[in-house]
């Protein structure tokens, strides 16, 4: 008898999943049913090759109606990947739901363990806690928690604007935070864009100052999110508004001021063109920068010492703004909080940092690049304007192009980034057309995966790039021959020909990897997000939830979540808008009710609970002086229910009798 | 500071002035010396490459001997020695079954060796125990004009590089800066100066010498300074086979770089050791510091003499 | 029991990190000695001490305990409530003669399968060293040397009715 659940006699039914040859191969399912068959409390004890195929579903429904069943317990994967498939089976069955219990006999015993006695052995051990925990498990709501329509989506490059645009044009309200002065990220950086080489710029400015002008979204560049706090449906955001010592509302763009600056040549450097330019004090990022709103950098800006304002200049830019008074430079950092219901997180990558590879010369040669450097420079809106010259004034007649800097290395960064292998090819075309120098590639392997990529490298071998198969050991300036005095040598093994090279060529090109930016751990801390043993903020499962986080509510989009090409970036950013819109356009999350409560009658009042709850959900009771849960707020960690030292705290789902009864069951021989 | 001393076959014999110009230039500084006592041949890359664990087994012997001579740590001024001995700490460490072998090996001698011992090169000793700052206080003739390339050869950078940069390293361009020396840019600091192949496969040996000599001079260098002393055995010993089959091989002149001169009789630019530019920085003699053991004499070469006057 | 012993180690994994590591460990098709037996919480936090002592009563040989490491808790900080708990075990369970080595907290964070595998061996190693704890065998034998000396003990003489005033 379970006192438990009064009179009710449990009568439970137990199914292994063969999972095909996943579990069958090493756990024995057909002895595994028959040993929890003579176990008591179970009515009937099946093994099955597909639990969670359809008919296996169908077999829960069929034998809870025809058995009277009202325990199910399935033994299979992990209840991480299918708990709630078979929940909701056991529910179309006539039963709650939450009579369900799973088994993990795939993940946790057959892919991990060799020996098909031992593995049998756990499995029956697993098998026996689950028969005797479900015989404790009760009736159970699940919890419905309003979501706010509202989204924030973090980060605007083409990920994050592309993701914003879906939701905005869904009717959703949308703020858009951007660290940078400017939305566009990286791809307003690129010439041209690999297979089709369309203009960058030509593709990305139309989607941006539809981002600036559509009526569902806020947009705040040169802003960074501070905290978030609350949970899935429920966030609430603070976000920093970095000041540009400009009024966004009053600028119009017009640059009068740039011109006007007492500083009359350009001095800085210049971010944007990766240093290959010069900038003014006050400035705008890029001339199809969204906002289109200078900006005034206080480390430089002759007003300000050390970002103190010293009203030391002139200020020939106030003069030149006139009537529009645009230029305050009393303003101040503001700090902004909403509420939103869903995020998504497309903070982005930053390029390998040369400087860990010193045998590539980087910064010791100068007519060492790296490729964001250099699709500047073939840029017609670059600091040269499209002219291929190098830092020592010349026009290289002989360009070497380095893959896999800082990928596929075990000394710097082991995975591939993807796009190393289609930009460079890109570069090489881009640096022919404009020098007709001889160009070289420098490969390990050519990844090439995309729709029309391959046919871009074929496009390539015809134009007379030469490709060579070896990762490059060293770009050095010392001569071995007379022909080789004044020029880069770049000493790489040959490998299909068999031969150690030396290739002398007037400019290097650096294809450096994507990696994760340099403060993805805090960003994913404030995301309350993990991230991957390389640095990319973790998905939910690599196939099937690519945009999901373990957090609810919380979504990835492009590069942060693993390198990228821009059309991937694309899908993903849609999917992520999707995956947010499924939680608004339902209204409502539902979560488990693995909530905890006080029992009153047996709670002393000690108040030991009520500091404990991260969440502020237990409060004392001022009329009976005993400690009550808000269900509302409980997220279900359960350290209050252990904590409580009269045990009078109960947590649904994972309260100590079900518990207890686990342990048992692992232990007991029989 | 008091270091025990394995000077290895070298500095006994053809390398004698490295330890003519060390053991002087560590008095001066205060740090003492104990040679170990019945050292023997570490094997170096020779031993290395017939039979490793065998090797490895010559080599702990004299980690015992130190272990046992009870100082800290152990000086290994050869870059092949420094290199064997810590290979064996690291092969002693990595395999069970190469440290069965070798602790067998010195039971038989009454000796055993626990792993604890640093082998330690005198560049790191110099720049990181005694100090630059230290060193910059005796000297007393700053070499000052004197054009430096710094040749650090490959033993101690590859495959460990403890005490600095495995591509690019600096100490011993910072310790010769100190006293006074300036360094040209050498892009060849570790590469292989052909080793004993100068014995075994003397072509390829002798470019590899040959290439380290050139750049030396075509970069404006007065003289190279070495930490090996087959380094300097191969850089300085044959330069006559060099003149003979590369002299008419021309290269930018130093002194006027548009004009091209044959490389020939700038080949006699000075190999030392770096231990005998600090002997001399501290006014320490020639004679002392064994400077007449090298082949091309200690005047400046041929690509820094002045410019012959016009005819 | 003719077969040679093993030990029996009863795991809690919090659900958000430790217990997706573990299903890491699997879908990456890891190998490790099987010897534990999980048991999955939502958080390390819910990890009562009765729970721990519990599994030693009933014949573990050890416990683990795996949660989010430090600062990256999916509540915020039921790790640390965990920590704290785990040092005032520790010394109790020294005093009561169960080995601290028996009972360890390890932080594995979601994306370390390799930890998972690297720590459960290490623990079944170390604790198969320790040999088996078997506390049930020895409450049966303590409680058979009770039932042996009971006849050597004079009964108390039985107190009449408690009256009370």
């Amino acid at each position: 008898m379970d006192k438990v659940n009064g009179n009710h006699d449990v009568r439970i039914g137990f199914y292994v999943c063969q999972c095909g040859h996943n579990i069958a191969a090493m756990v024995d399912c057909a002895e595994l049913a028959k040993y929890v068959g003579q176990l008591p409390n179970v009515v009937l004890s099946r093994d099955y090759k597909y639990m969670c195929s359809d008919p296996g579903q169908e077999l829960i429904q069929k034998d809870i109606k025809e058995f009277g069943l009202n325990r199910i317990v399935v033994a299979s994967c992990s209840p991480l990947l299918h708990e709630h498939t078979f929940r909701s089976a056991v529910e179309a069955g006539g039963l709650n739901p939450f009579f369900f219990h799973m088994v993990n006999i795939r993940e946790h015993v057959s892919w991990v363990h060799t020996d098909r006695a031992e593995a049998t052995a756990k499995a029956r051990a697993l098998a026996r806690a689950a028969i005797r925990r479900v015989a404790h498990h009760r009736a159970l709501e699940v919890k419905k928690v309003p979501v706010h329509p509202d989204v924030l989506v973090v980060g605007g490059g083409i990920a994050g604007i592309h993701a914003a645009l879906t939701l905005a044009k869904a009717g959703k309200k949308v703020y858009l935070v951007e660290r940078e002065p400017s939305i566009g990220g990286h791809m307003a950086k690129f010439d041209k864009t690999f297979p089709t080489l369309d203009c960058a710029a030509c593709i990305l400015t139309p989607k941006m100052s539809e981002v600036g002008s559509h009526p569902n979204i806020t947009l705040w560049s040169h802003s960074e999110v501070v905290k978030m706090d609350g949970y899935v449906g429920n966030y609430t955001v603070k976000i920093k508004r970095k000041p540009r010592y400009i009024n966004e509302d009053l600028c119009t763009g017009c640059q009068e001021c740039i011109s006007h600056c007492v500083y009359k040549e350009p001095k800085f450097h210049d971010d944007f063109n990766e240093g290959l330019g010069k900038r003014k004090p006050v400035y705008i990022p890029f001339p199809q920068a969204t906002p289109q709103v200078v900006l005034i950098d206080p480390e430089v800006c002759l007003n300000f010492k050390r970002g103190v304002l010293t009203d030391k200049c002139k200020k020939p830019c106030v003069e030149a703004c006139g009537d529009r008074k645009a230029i305050d430079f009393k303003q101040k950092e503001e700090l902004k909080e909403i509420k939103v219901g869903t995020i998504i997180v497309a903070t982005g990558f930053q390029t390998f940092d040369v400087g860990r590879m010193p045998q590539y010369g980087y910064g010791r040669y100068p007519n060492v690049y790296t490729a964001l450097e250099v699709e500047r420079l073939v840029n017609a809106s670059g600091p040269t304007a499209g002219d291929v010259i190098l830092r020592d004034g010349c026009h290289p007649k002989s360009i070497g192009i380095i893959h896999c800097v800082g990928s596929r290395d075990k000394n710097t960064n082991r995975w591939c980034s993807r796009v190393c292998c289609m930009y460079s090819m890109k570069l090489a075309h881009l640096l022919k057309e404009h020098t007709e120098a001889e160009i070289y590639n420098f490969y390990i392997d050519i990844r090439a995966p995309g729709k029309g990529y391959e046919e871009f490298y074929d496009k390539l071998l015809e134009e007379g790039v030469h490709f060579i198969r070896g990762r490059v050991g060293e770009v050095t300036d010392w001569a071995f021959i007379p022909e080789e005095e004044g020029k880069l040598v770049i000493r790489v093994e040959d490998t299909l020909a068999g031969v150690v090279r030396r290739i002398p060529v007037d400019m290097v090109v650096l294809a450096t990897g994507l990696e994760p930016q340099a403060d993805a751990q805090d960003v994913r801390r404030l995301f309350n997000m993990s991230c991957g043993s390389e640095g990319f903020f973790l998905e939910r499962h690599p196939k099937l939830a690519p945009v999901n986080t373990f957090t609810d509510g919380v979504y990835l989009a492009g590069c942060c979540q693993s390198p990228k090409d821009i059309p991937d970036s694309v899908a993903q950013a849609g999917a992520a808008a999707a995956e947010a819109m499924v939680l608004i356009d339902k209204g409502h999350i539902e979560q488990e009710p693995n909530t905890a409560f006080v029992v009153e009658a047996e709670c002393s009042g000690c108040k030991s609970c009520i500091p404990l709850c991260p969440y502020t959900a237990i409060t004392l009771n001022e009329g009976s002086k005993k400690a009550v849960i808000n269900e509302a707020l409980c997220k279900g960690c359960g350290t209050c229910v252990a904590a409580c030292p009269s045990g009078s705290i109960v947590q649904n789902l994972f309260d100590d009798e079900e518990v207890f009864s686990e342990i048992q069951g692992v232990l007991a021989y029989d | 500071m008091k270091y025990s001393y394995f000077p290895g076959c070298s500095l006994k014999g053809t390398g004698r002035a490295y330890e003519e110009s060390l053991l002087p230039v560590l008095k001066v500084l205060g740090v003492e010396l104990e040679e170990l006592d019945d050292w023997n041949c570490c094997g170096a890359t020779a031993y290395m490459a017939v039979d490793e664990v065998k090797a490895c087994v010559m080599a702990s012997r004299n980690l015992a001997i130190a272990e046992k001579a009870g100082h800290k740590e152990l000086l290994a001024p050869c870059s092949a020695c420094y290199l064997v001995l810590n290979k064996t700490k690291h092969y002693l460490h990595e395999s069970p079954v190469v440290e069965a072998v070798v602790q067998k090996a010195l039971r038989q001698a009454n000796l055993s060796y626990s792993g604890n011992t640093p082998v330690r090169h005198p560049l790191d000793v110099l720049v990181n125990n005694v100090g630059i700052e230290e060193i910059k206080k005796h000297v007393k003739h700053p070499l000052k004009g004197l054009k430096v390339a710094p040749y650090y050869g490959c033993q101690i950078v590859r495959p460990y590089a403890t005490f600095d940069d495995q591509y690019n390293p600096t100490t011993m361009d910072r310790l010769l800066e100190a006293i006074g020396c300036t360094m040209v840019t050498y892009p060849l600091k570790t590469r292989c100066c052909g080793g004993s192949l100068t014995g075994t496969l003397p072509e390829p040996g002798l470019l590899c010498s040959y290439i380290l000599l050139k750049e030396a001079i075509t970069r404006g260098a007065d003289l190279i300074a070495t930490v090996c002393p087959l380094c300097q055995f191969n850089l300085d010993c044959y330069r006559d086979k060099m003149v003979g089959r590369w002299g008419n091989e021309t290269i930018p002149d130093p002194r006027n770089k548009d004009a091209r001169v044959p490389v020939g009789p700038y080949l006699d630019i000075p190999v030392v050791f770096f231990t005998q530019l600090i002997g001399l920085a501290f006014g320490l003699s020639e004679k002392e510091l064994g400077l007449q053991r090298g082949f091309a004499p200690m005047r400046k070469p041929a690509c820094a003499q002045p410019q012959p006057a016009a005819a | 029991m003719t077969k040679e012993w093993t030990p029996r180690i009863v795991a809690f994994f919090c659900n958000w990190c430790t217990y997706t590591a573990a299903d890491l460990a699997g879908v990456s098709r890891m190998k490790y000695a099987a010897n534990t037996r999980t048991i999955r919480l939502m958080c390390s936090g819910r990890v009562d001490p009765q729970f721990i002592l519990e599994a030693f009563a009933r014949g573990a040989d050890g416990v683990l305990i795996g949660g989010c490491h430090p600062n990256d808790c999916h509540y915020g900080e039921g790790n640390y409530k965990m920590l704290r708990r785990f040092a005032l075990l520790q010394r109790m369970l020294k005093d009561l003669g169960i080995g601290e080595e028996r009972l360890r907290l390890e932080w594995i964070s979601a994306a370390e399968g390799e930890k998972v595998k690297s720590v459960i061996n290490d623990m079944v190693k170390k604790i198969t060293a320790l040999g088996p704890l078997d506390l049930p065998g020895k409450f049966a034998d303590w409680d058979r040397e009770l039932t042996e000396l009971a006849p050597a003990v004079e009964p108390a003489p039985v107190e009449s009715a408690v009256t009370h005033a």
